[in-house]
């Protein structure tokens, strides 16, 4: 249980991060999204993005950060192994399920759906 | 007109005009969604621990799941809504990946499967894999280079 | 006798009247407040069409065909039509005007093309080379969403400034002879920047240039606030309209008892939840033909000027960091002359 506490708290205050960045910068949601995979890279870079993933959990690989982590990771653990191609090929590596998923699904979901005005 | 201004002046004039957003109120509900998204994501990861998968599937299976929900959501159309009331705790978890990927892709059905689906998908999402993977190519070199 | 009495001010010598108005709106717009003064209203904003774009260009179409119909006049009795619209080389108009087959003239002032096409139609007449002219805009939220902002089915939070593009057309039919409504004066707008940067700060970015255009207007035609039952500008919605009250004080006007604005009177901002009102073509033209147009038929308006307002930017321009240009047009209508 506590678990899931400490997931959500993490979790949200990630979102909280966004949404004052939305709120009173001129950074649109699509910049704020690269922002924040480029920051999770980065610290995981340093180190530190893992300590955030011990605490919480999937609240803090499931906010976008935790994607940029997952690329990090995967690139670093791969240069390890196989030296600088592991540069290249551990990022993508690590995080080819969650990017074939979305690739696939959302061709699916377009394909089948269509948009509906709002009201 | 004999009152003109520069944008500076103008900025200040209009300042106390602008209605302020309601930032308190806008934090607490992406607080509450994006720990939800959180939990989601934890439940999810624990069933497949559960299920001796390992750290790697685990991690993996739980982003599919998670952006096959977003996906779902966005064509049937309630994840424009989360958002207008969840902000970035709907924008921030991969969720929200999933959502900027389909949304744009559905919208340019219109104009083909090439240009207008394949095209468009990546509107938002190019520039974070572009921005994620460069990021994460540079930090692999260093750690090559330096650890 | 001269006919240009100012900079930017003509007196039309033989005033055209505007003989009849169509106005159709959507959904949303079919449940504000001025509901019952629309011609049509859509129950669905696609029109029974496959494509935003075509439901937007077929909204012209039957706002012109609407309005030629009421006017009594053989659609082959016009003699032009001046039409523009949001979308990129103003497809809704050439569409539009490729089914109608009336001689064609495309115009593009953004929100404001309400006024350039009165301008142009009254003008036309006026100067002797037409008898009857159509003047039609039109706009549509999801068409013009996915041009200028975000893809409907994205999760993102609008600003509370953020004003909502109203779907939908107006059209008038404006003839040599007729009993009025007249259109007697017409202020051309020159582009006023005081550069705001933001395109969801339209309101902010467009109040100059309708305080530059009103004050133009009272100048050069010696009028004052006092003269008119009412101002209305187009598109500025709550904080537009509050900065524009406030500009023309400084310059010496005080018209707040009988100042409106268009995008705040056709939606309920608080039940529709339409932040600070609406903008787009179609919200002053709509406005203008169904409701405005009704009051001084009725008589309960007798002197209105008619100020549409214009932010003309562009996607690109506003990648680039370009500030936003905006143009206002003032168009006197009175019942007598």
């Amino acid at each position: 249980m506590m678990d899931y506490i400490k997931a959500f708290i993490v979790g949200g205050i990630i979102c909280v991060i966004g949404q004052l960045l939305m709120d009173h910068t001129k950074l649109t949601p699509a910049r704020i999204l690269v922002l924040f995979v480029t920051a999770g890279v980065i610290l995981q870079g340093l180190g530190l993005y893992q300590k955030l993933v011990d605490i919480g959990g999937a609240g803090a690989t499931v906010p976008l950060p935790g994607f940029g982590y997952a690329l990090a990771k995967g690139a670093i653990k791969e240069v390890k192994e196989a030296g600088l191609i592991g540069a290249f090929t551990g990022g993508i590596k690590a995080t080819s399920g969650g990017i074939a998923g979305a690739v696939f699904f959302g061709y699916i979901a377009s394909v089948v759906f269509s948009p509906k005005t709002k009201k | 007109m004999k009152n003109v201004m520069n944008s500076k002046e103008y900025e200040k004039f209009i300042q106390s005009k602008m209605p302020k957003p309601k930032t308190l109120k806008n934090c607490i509900m992406a607080f509450i969604v994006g720990g939800l998204f959180s939990d989601l994501g934890q439940l999810i990861t624990d069933v497949f621990k559960k299920n001796e998968f390992n750290a790697d599937q685990t991690a993996a299976g739980t982003a599919i799941i998670l952006v096959f929900l977003g996906a779902l959501l966005t064509g049937v159309g309630i994840y424009d809504r989360l958002g207008k009331f969840a902000g970035a705790g709907s924008i921030v978890p991969i969720t929200g990946f999933a959502n900027s990927i389909v949304s744009p892709a559905m919208e340019f059905k219109r104009e083909g499967f090439v240009f207008g689906v394949g095209a468009r998908m990546f509107t938002v999402a190019g520039p974070v894999l572009i921005y994620g993977i460069s990021t994460s190519i540079i930090i692999g070199i260093i750690h090559y280079l330096f650890f | 006798m001269q006919k240009k009495i100012g900079k930017q001010t003509v007196k039309l010598q033989n005033p055209p009247t505007i003989t009849s108005t169509y106005a159709i709106v959507g959904p949303k717009e079919g449940q504000g407040p001025l509901a019952e003064f629309f011609d049509q209203i859509l129950e669905d904003d696609y029109f029974g069409e496959e494509s935003w774009e075509k439901a937007e260009s077929k909204l012209i179409k039957e706002a012109v065909k609407g309005a030629i119909k009421s006017s009594g006049l053989d659609i082959g009795k016009i003699d032009y039509m001046f039409a523009g619209d949001l979308l990129n080389q103003i497809i809704s108009s050439s569409f539009a005007a490729r089914a109608l087959q009336i001689p064609f003239i495309g115009l593009y002032g953004a929100c404001s093309t309400m006024a350039v096409s009165l301008s142009m139609g009254a003008m036309v007449i006026d100067g002797g080379f037409a008898e009857n002219t159509v003047c039609v805009t039109s706009s549509h939220f999801s068409s013009a969403e996915r041009q200028y902002r975000f893809p409907l089915e994205q999760g993102v939070q609008r600003p509370p400034y953020a004003q909502w593009t109203v779907t939908g057309s107006g059209a008038a039919v404006l003839t040599k002879y007729g009993e009025g409504p007249y259109i007697t004066h017409i202020t051309t707008g020159k582009i006023v920047d005081f550069g705001i940067k933001d395109a969801n700060n339209m309101g902010a970015a467009m109040a100059p240039a309708a305080v530059d255009t009103i004050s133009a207007h009272f100048n050069e035609t010696g009028r004052n606030p006092g003269y008119y039952d009412l101002i209305v500008t187009g598109d500025l919605a709550t904080i537009g309209r509050e900065i524009t009250i406030d500009l023309l004080k400084k310059e010496g006007y005080y018209i707040e008892a009988i100042y409106n604005d268009c995008g705040c009177m056709i939606f309920d901002n608080i039940k529709q939840d339409t932040h600070a009102g609406g903008s787009g073509c179609g919200c002053s033209a709509v406005v203008l033909n169904g409701y405005l147009y009704n009051q001084m038929k009725k008589g309960d308006i007798k002197k209105l000027l008619f100020v549409a307002t214009g932010a003309l930017l562009s996607p690109i321009s506003s990648w680039q960091g370009e500030s936003i240009p905006s143009i206002a047009h003032a168009i006197a209508i009175e019942s007598t002359i």
